[in-house]
């Protein structure tokens, strides 16, 4: 249906009408149009639900580039599905909960312009089929983030997190964009779905793992995974809806959107599962270890949605192993892992969507987001405690909220995967759970400073801003939302795994859908198995290391804080400004001379070089005229004049050489039967000649170029240079003859133009436009010499000519 | 003819390059009047010489005529490069009154010192 395209367009139709919208100035908020625009499109997509749970698809094409292959072809199953009501849906509650959250004074404008710019690019990443236009979807994200991570653009520190977001996720885009081509090399289409069915046979094919390794740069990149991971924490300088939204619920995840879209296309192959499971769960431990030791709420969040992202990226790596068994059981068995993926997303949007906004009300309504100036809040801001503790608790795997259920599938699947006999799993597989354990343990630790230590322990009002309030109504309806839904999904987790998750595991897994059920009845007692003894174990552990944090935190104090990955990415940027300053600085010179000499050596190289290196160099003078001896004495007579100038002594002596060329070149045009050209050469020799004199009159005396032997030999050997290039292009020209000449049109002159003079015709009547706008250039050039004479610089001039 | 043309307008771009690579402004501009004169020369030159009659219609008798569109070109051209040389020694006349000096070292700008 042509109107998924729409979906796709009609987020950036918003954004172009929104700066009209606000011009108006009525007395409706601005954020009014994007979020009437955000809930229409969420509850559009909702009615695709059922048809997408039966296994049906939706494609529909807009021929955009048909010869290069380039459509806009829309795309709708499971997994798009998913992630376009995540886009509409959370993005519905944000833009309701921004409304109350920024004031009036900021440029709403601006701000929700980008935010539909975003929304708009997103669903354009997840509803893509062409790769192409995936990729330009793609880059519109980063370049929307980047505005508005920019969007309080005053402080240096909004500017530089900007501006890593934008290094760091454009170049994945980029490498992303190779990996595409190599498809393209290898498949000849770019339609993700054609590639999904041609891949399997090309695993073989050299570009395979170059094309996989850069289509994982892409999407780790963009989900922040190690060691990528360094722009999210600093994107954090955005309003926190914007965090909300691009940094935790969508834009991250596209990265895991790519992976999970790719699956099919690479997955089973060890290299994949060993990087996507890897990095993923590295990744899960690094941020949350990370986490626990930020003391700014929104640094932590940033962690823990870092660390969230890989155990997310991870479960997909598990995944994909089902595709290397092909229709068995195991592949049922290790297709859990994907499911559970799916739902972690689906989880982690949710609470941590709820979280992001909850913290966002604390600094709204206290100024600050430090832990260690905050506590005592829970009194205060009831609403805004229950809804840190679920999400908090959800975060941290515990029930009655939707994280338990799908951590402790994240268990069983790295418990799973253990069983796994091939890719060396016998060898080094036991990490994996042991590493998820580990990674929850802190996983743990950071959910409870985030509720404890905010919301309980003393109120310290003198540390605050301001004293506390809880937040408006307004701003506490989208949380609220969220945390319903966190527990919702915990009573009814199967509504959703039926109707929304088990679609998208089979777009994941399109070649093993028609054999077998790949969905997960999903219940949050399974009895007293290893997953459920873990998180025992991680509660366990982790409540200890909540309470006796100074019997472990030497262990931060192990790396030097200079070794940072941060300081590397602030070295690279800082010596690369350097050195292009160095280098740019190197050769702009401010010499005339210089700039000049690089043209002329370009035009020699290029010139020289394609005659040597093609060979093609043709040169006869057979065909040539006559030369009398007159002829020659003129020829002659100006090659002398023309060396002698260089010699000349005086300034005067130089310019009657000079007029000498002229009149030569005069003479010469008379034989070359152009009265014309000759009249008006002799007019205009003499007026230049007088022009000189005339300025000689005001400029300096002509001194003798004292120069070093170096630079003269050298401006002679460009000079040499030039010249014969010149004379080797123009024989060249000369000697071929590619077309019939046009001038036989313009002998009709008589009855065409009423003249008998030809050239006079071409000028006044054929090309009078041309002589007219040259006439317009002498007008230009005469305005130039009388006001560059007549007029001064004034005060402002002087001024900054001065600076 | 064309290859001693081509030759002579060869050894005018040599002298011209040189002049314009010059420390002085006004062998700069001297530089781009001589250029003007080599291009005139290579345009007329491409059109191929004496191959025919002045292009003016007259005596019937008379039906072929040397290229007319190089001559237009041609014309075109010197009035124009004549507008350029006047406006480049009006500009060096007022930098030098301004500045006090004709020397390119010496006009580029404080930046570089």
């Amino acid at each position: 249906m042509v109107t998924l395209n729409f979906v796709v367009l009609i987020p950036f139709l918003a954004a172009m009408l929104n700066p009209l919208f606000y011009k108006k100035g009525t007395r409706l908020h601005i954020g009014l149009l994007p979020m009437i625009v955000a809930v229409s499109l969420f509850s559009y997509l909702l009615f695709y639900i059922p048809q997408i749970a039966n296994g049906k698809t939706f494609l529909h094409t807009i021929s955009w580039i048909p010869s290069y292959g380039i459509n806009f072809t829309t795309y709708l199953d499971g997994l798009s599905l998913i992630l376009a009501l995540l886009i509409t849906g959370i993005g519905t509650l944000v833009i309701l909960y921004s409304i109350y959250y920024l004031s009036e004074n900021e440029q709403l404008g601006h701000f929700y312009t980008y935010l539909m710019l975003f929304m708009g690019a997103m669903l354009g990443v997840v509803l893509s089929d062409n790769m192409m236009v995936l990729y330009v979807f793609w880059e519109l994200t980063s370049i929307s983030s980047f505005l508005l991570i920019a969007f309080w653009y005053q402080r240096k520190r909004s500017r530089e997190g900007a501006q890593k977001s934008l290094l760091i996720t454009v170049s994945g885009g980029f490498g992303m964009l190779i990996g595409f081509l190599m498809i393209y090399t290898m498949t000849g289409t770019l339609s993700v779905r054609e590639v999904i069915q041609i891949m399997p046979e090309m695993t073989g094919h050299g570009l395979f793992v170059p094309a996989m390794l850069l289509v994982l740069f892409g999407a780790f990149t963009k989900s922040a995974q190690f060691p990528f991971h360094i722009w999210l924490p600093d994107a954090m300088e955005a309003p926190t809806p914007v965090s909300a939204y691009l940094h935790s619920a969508t834009m991250v995840k596209a990265g895991i959107y790519l992976v999970a879209r790719f699956t099919p296309i690479f997955g089973g192959e060890g290299i994949w599962f060993w990087i996507v499971t890897g990095v993923g769960l590295f990744t899960l431990f690094w941020g949350s270890f990370q986490a626990v030791r930020q003391t700014d709420l929104k640094a932590l969040l940033a962690f823990s949605t870092i660390s969230q992202l890989g155990m997310i990226m991870s479960m997909f790596g598990m995944g994909s192993v089902a595709l290397h068994f092909g229709y068995s059981t195991e592949s049922v068995f290790y297709s859990q892992a994907t499911f559970a993926a799916l739902f972690h997303l689906v989880n982690h949007s949710t609470f941590k969507g709820a979280l992001f906004m909850a913290v966002g009300i604390v600094d709204h309504e206290v100024g600050t987001r430090d832990i260690r100036r905050l506590g005592g809040l829970a009194t205060i801001m009831p609403i805004t405690f229950t809804v840190s503790l679920i999400g908090s608790f959800s975060m941290a795997g515990l029930p009655p909220f939707n994280g338990f259920l799908s951590k402790e599938m994240f268990f069983q699947a790295a418990v799973d995967i253990t069983e796994l006999g091939i890719f060396h799993m016998d060898t080094i597989g036991n990490l994996i759970p042991i590493v998820a354990w580990v990674a929850s343990i802190f996983t743990f630790v950071y959910s409870m400073i985030i509720v404890f230590q905010t919301f309980l322990g003393p109120y310290k009002e003198e540390r605050l801003e301001r004293p506390a309030n809880e937040g408006p109504g307004g701003m506490l309806i989208s949380p609220v939302i969220l945390a319903g839904l966190v527990v919702l999904i915990f009573l009814m987790p199967n509504m959703l795994g039926n109707y929304i998750i088990r679609p998208a595991v089979e777009s994941v897994f399109p070649t093993l859908v028609t054999e077998m059920n790949l969905g997960v009845e999903i219940s949050a007692w399974h009895g007293l198995n290893t997953a459920l003894w873990m998180t025992i174990g991680v509660v366990v552990l982790g409540i200890l290391l909540y309470s006796f944090p100074r019997a472990w935190r030497w262990i931060y104090a192990i790396f030097p804080i200079g070794w940072s990955l941060n300081t590397l990415y602030n070295f690279t940027l800082e010596q690369s400004v350097k050195s292009s300053r160095k280098f740019t600085n190197s050769y702009m010179t401010g010499l005339l001379r210089h700039y000049l000499m690089y043209i002329y050596l370009f035009f020699i190289l290029l010139v020289a070089g394609a005659f040597v290196l093609t060979g093609s160099y043709d040169f006869t003078i057979s065909g040539n005229a006559e030369i009398s001896i007159f002829e020659w004495i003129i020829a002659l007579t100006l090659i002398i004049a023309a060396i002698s100038i260089l010699f000349a002594k005086s300034r005067l002596t130089a310019i009657l050489l000079n007029s000498v060329l002229g009149y030569g070149v005069a003479l010469l045009f008379v034989i070359f039967r152009a009265p014309d050209l000759a009249l008006t050469q002799m007019v205009i020799e003499t007026v230049t000649t007088v022009l000189f004199l005339v300025a000689y009159y005001f400029l300096p005396e002509w001194k003798k170029e004292n120069e070093p032997r170096r630079i003269n030999l050298s401006k002679l050997l460009i000079s040499i240079g030039f010249g014969a290039s010149f004379t080797a292009v123009a024989l060249a020209v000369q000697n071929n003859r590619l077309f019939d000449r046009i001038s036989t049109y313009f002998e009709n002159s008589y009855e065409l133009a009423g003249g008998r003079n030809i050239v006079n015709t071409i000028l006044s009547d054929f090309r009078g436009f041309d002589t007219m706008l040259e006439v317009v250039v002498l007008l230009i050039a005469g305005i130039g010499v009388y006001s560059i004479i007549k007029l001064k610089a004034g005060n402002r001039g002087d001024k900054f000519e001065n600076q | 003819m064309e290859t001693l043309m081509i030759i002579l307008t060869g050894v005018l771009v040599t002298i011209a390059t040189y002049l314009v690579l010059s420390k002085s402004v006004i062998r700069v501009i001297l530089g781009t009047a001589v250029y003007s004169h080599a291009t005139h020369l290579l345009i007329i030159t491409m059109g191929g010489l004496k191959k025919g009659n002045v292009p003016i219609l007259g005596d019937d008798d008379v039906s072929t005529f040397v290229d007319p569109l190089p001559q237009a070109l041609i014309l075109t051209s010197i009035v124009i490069s004549f507008a350029v040389t006047a406006l480049v020694l009006v500009l060096a006349y007022r930098a030098y009154q301004t500045l006090g000096t004709d020397n390119m070292e010496e006009l580029r700008g404080r930046k570089y010192e």
